[in-house]
């Protein structure tokens, strides 16, 4: 007895190394970024606008600068607030190297070594490349100091266990940059990078399993409003054939669907970021969101 | 003859419950029908300002009236007793109401104030449909449910 006892301590052990070897918070150490970079404001900001910084950390519509963070994002873990981004040294990122802004961005792991929650989209924004990783950083940095620490999240035991995140990440997070699809144009490309990295659109307008996690099958085909009441829609070619590339790309730039609706909801404050894009990189993700296959979404429950 | 009357009270309020849930719906209605025609009247000035139509001054005006028409009513449309119902409308609309209403007034009030800018130029009105299609996303942003 004693030794099944032992045997069972020492196999709890082994389990718990294992899970802490697998799950712990990765990092890109400093060397990875050895390579001297010469960075591009003007790209940072494009980055910061397809990235949609802007909607989750700065608490006012009308000054996009000022990324103080503390908007609540309610979701069914809990209801996060989003930190400071701001250059401020002390409560957000001003004091960060730029291999700790890297590791968050595509490693989701804090400068502290914490697992981030993946409410920050690092499951999109581990596929950009290092220099716009870099570029945004910089930009960032050019971003007036905001004083304040945004309060802590209201997250209910057991999600509020950082360690676990480590076992979502295992499952979801697979540390692949984008690659290219050399079948495809270079603007195709282009979109795709943007829409599957920066813009992270798959978030909302797909389906997610008990996790919380996207459902790959269904990426793109809508499903019900992480942030609460309605539905948000499928954006594959089952909802969008009637679409011209010029249409997606206009609702980008002015919210204006084809009916001649305006786009309200979460998407009016998504439009005013695509809004300050190129017409350019608005085509290129209209280009390839009308390249998506036609998918069902999950059914949408009977109306009231 | 007690019960009958019984009956017949409960018939009573039964109609009246049935009435209020048509009417309720009736509103609903009744404003869906006047968001698709503000969003036609849009299409007219949109398509205008984009070239895709010919710019006419007197439809363009036609058009300025109509959405003018359309947000008079708009503010009897939501009352409190149409919070459900087959609606994309929010709860905040009712727990906010200030807001909504000053929303709703402004949107007016930029119909009213690019009527005749708007139905004097192409520029004039590429102008103003920038200005009023913005007052559609913003009220939409806070007052709208997604699909």
């Amino acid at each position: 007895m004693r030794r099944l006892m032992k045997l069972l301590l020492a196999a709890a052990l082994i389990g718990a190394a294992a899970f802490w070897f697998v799950t712990k918070p990765q990092t890109v150490p400093a060397s990875a970024l050895a390579a001297p970079h010469t960075a591009h404001l003007a790209n940072g900001k494009t980055m910061f606008d397809a990235g949609g910084c802007v909607s989750c950390h700065a608490p006012s519509k009308d000054d996009r600068t000022k990324l103080g963070g503390g908007i609540a994002l309610t979701s069914p873990f809990g209801t996060f607030y989003t930190p400071n981004i701001s250059s401020d040294s002390k409560d957000g990122i001003g004091g960060w190297s730029e291999a700790q802004f890297v590791t968050a961005m595509s490693k989701g792991t804090s400068p502290k070594g914490e697992h981030y929650y993946p409410s920050f989209p690092y499951a999109a924004y581990q596929r950009m490349t290092i220099a716009d990783q870099r570029d945004l950083f910089a930009y960032l940095k050019t971003l007036p100091a905001v004083p304040g620490k945004a309060r802590d999240h209201d997250v209910p035991f057991p999600f509020n266990i950082r360690l676990a995140l480590g076992g979502w990440k295992f499952l979801f997070l697979d540390g692949k940059p984008f690659t290219q699809d050399a079948k495809q144009s270079a603007e195709w490309n282009r979109g795709a990078y943007l829409v599957n990295g920066l813009a992270h659109c798959a978030e909302c307008h797909s389906p997610r399993n008990a996790l919380g996690s996207i459902v790959e099958r269904q990426r793109f085909a809508g499903g019900p409003n992480p942030e609460g009441e309605g539905w948000i829609p499928n954006i594959t070619q089952k909802a969008l054939a009637k679409w011209e590339v010029s249409d997606i790309a206009e609702l980008l730039k002015t919210g204006t669907t084809p009916e001649f609706d305006n786009v309200g909801g979460s998407m009016a404050s998504v439009v005013r970021n695509t809004a300050q894009l190129s017409d350019a990189d608005r085509n290129a993700m209209a280009v390839y969101i009308k390249s998506l296959p036609a998918i069902d979404g999950p059914p949408r429950p009977e109306k009231r | 003859m007690k019960k009958f009357v019984t009956a017949l009270a409960l018939a009573g309020v039964l109609a009246t419950g049935a009435t209020a849930v048509l009417a309720q719906q009736n509103v609903i209605e009744a404003r869906k029908d006047l968001m698709k025609a503000n969003g036609q009247q849009s299409g007219v000035l949109t398509r205008m300002a984009r070239g895709t139509d010919p710019f006419d001054a007197a439809k363009a005006k036609a058009a300025f009236d109509a959405l003018a028409n359309t947000y008079a009513k708009f503010p009897t449309v939501f009352p409190e007793s149409s919070k459900d119902g087959d609606t994309r409308a929010m709860a905040a609309i009712w727990t906010d109401r200030p807001k909504f209403d000053a929303e709703i007034a402004k949107a007016a009030k930029n119909v009213a104030d690019n009527r005749d800018k708007g139905s004097a130029s192409l520029d004039g009105l590429k102008q103003a449909v920038a200005v009023i299609g913005q007052d559609c996303g913003t009220c939409h942003e806070s007052f709208r449910k997604p699909r």
